[in-house]
């Protein structure tokens, strides 16, 4: 599974890479999670708003911090 | 050692006069005004009206506003500024809200009033509205030629969190404005701890019956992460202003920017358009030049160039649209702000 946080620096998409390490630790799951702070890969995915969670390419939440049930279920990938 | 200790005094000086009842009662209902907005908000909503699809003057006019609502902190400003370039709206919108967005944000604006006068604080925020979008137009008109190639449309997601009817978000927020105001104000202490209480009041009901689970656990998480974002940087800038302004000597603030002559504007633009200011510090720093004999045309003049445009925003901005467009912005922006500034310092000064 590949793991992307996309964001510009900012505390609160810091928080969401914290987030993404809490919760593969606590499912027990390996990905390779990478770090998008580049403006215009941010783009690429059409994400106008950071932080914003991309999983295998597909963008799950931007804008905001998922929630920790909500980030566990995308990475079970429900 | 005795110039040392002038600056020091000065430093706790001007820290001791921002932790004053004033600036506290504003800026403490600000904090939660603007932790509120960035949760209740759905940025979805008003993501919509920047699509290439939206009409041209309603892209403009929400540009020129949305910056209140979504951008406290300068970092979000830029993605936004790049979707709405390369997906959505156009240059045109795009820039309205790059100017906009740092330049009226309820914090700044609130700041502004408590601690240099309401006049400035409002000066501020309809300057930088009228201004975001006239700068907006002639950018769009300048390069109407090479308009660039779309990147695609935005991608729309759903918001997890449950909508709030429009009502509802201009009584809940028209609430909080009125403690803020009341707050402010300067009625007799005992109104306006009676008043401002029943507001709360009114408040804690709405949020009792209108938010949803976890709602506002996340607006107190988010004003707290506010607070620790903004005080100690707003703190810092404090002392350091005050250690400067204590031994600086007079005579060079008033003899450069101390008449309202479009030079002393197009200086105090110039600097504030090529520094950095964190967020929020611009008003200590403008306070304490006019404490030492800035006038008030190019005090606005700074404060109108200063927070939107600073050497690391401009390289950014620069990868984004390339440097024609970022060397017009910087000249458009350091022009209006003189412009305005010099105004404002003739007609109300």
């Amino acid at each position: 599974m590949k793991i992307e946080v996309l964001g510009t620096g900012c505390a609160k998409c810091k928080q969401l890479e914290k987030d993404v390490y809490n919760a593969l630790a606590e499912l027990d799951v390996a990905a390779d999670v990478s770090k998008v702070q580049d403006i215009s890969k941010i783009m690429a995915y059409k994400v106008m708003v950071t932080p914003a969670l991309v999983i295998d390419g597909e963008v799950k939440v931007a804008g905001r911090l998922p929630r920790k049930e909500e980030l566990h279920k995308y990475i079970k990938g429900e | 050692m005795q110039f040392i200790l002038t600056m020091l005094q000065g430093g706790v000086k001007e820290i001791i006069s921002y932790l004053s009842a004033h600036v506290i009662t504003c800026l403490v209902p600000a904090f939660f005004i603007a932790g509120a907005m960035a949760v209740l908000v759905t940025k979805g909503a008003v993501i919509k009206y920047f699509g290439s699809q939206a009409k041209r003057w309603v892209a403009y006019g929400v540009a020129s506003v949305s910056g209140m609502l979504l951008a406290v902190c300068s970092c979000t400003i830029l993605p936004l500024f790049a979707g709405i370039y390369n997906l959505g709206a156009g240059l045109g919108p795009a820039i309205t809200f790059l100017y906009s967005g740092p330049a009226i944000n309820i914090l700044a604006i609130a700041l502004t009033g408590a601690a240099i006068g309401w006049h400035m604080g409002l000066a501020r925020g309809i300057g930088a509205i009228l201004f975001a979008i006239i700068i907006g137009i002639i950018m769009s008109l300048l390069f109407r030629k090479d308009e660039q190639k779309r990147l695609g449309d935005i991608e729309s997601l759903p918001e997890e969190q449950s909508e709030k009817s429009g009502v509802f978000l201009v009584l809940f927020f028209g609430v909080m404005v009125a403690i803020l105001i009341i707050s402010t104000s300067k009625l007799a202490p005992w109104i306006k701890i009676a008043l401002d209480l029943s507001l709360i009041n009114s408040l804690a009901i709405m949020v009792h019956h209108y938010f949803v689970e976890g709602e506002f656990r996340s607006w107190m998480e988010e004003t707290w992460s506010l607070v620790k974002l903004v005080v100690p940087t707003l703190l810092v800038g404090v002392f350091l202003v005050g250690m400067v302004t204590a031994v600086l000597p007079p005579e060079w603030i008033s003899g450069y920017v101390g008449e309202n002559t479009l030079g002393a504007n197009f200086a105090a633009s110039l600097i504030g358009a090529l520094f950095y200011f964190s967020t929020l510090t611009e008003v200590p720093i403008v306070k304490g030049l006019m404490d030492l004999g800035m006038n008030q045309g190019p005090a606005l003049a700074l404060l109108l160039a200063g927070p939107a445009v600073s050497i690391p925003n401009l390289l950014v901005v620069n990868r984004i649209m390339g440097f024609k467009r970022t060397a017009a912005y910087f000249i458009l922006v350091v022009l209006m702000a003189t412009l305005t500034g010099w105004l404002y310092g003739y007609f109300f000064a």
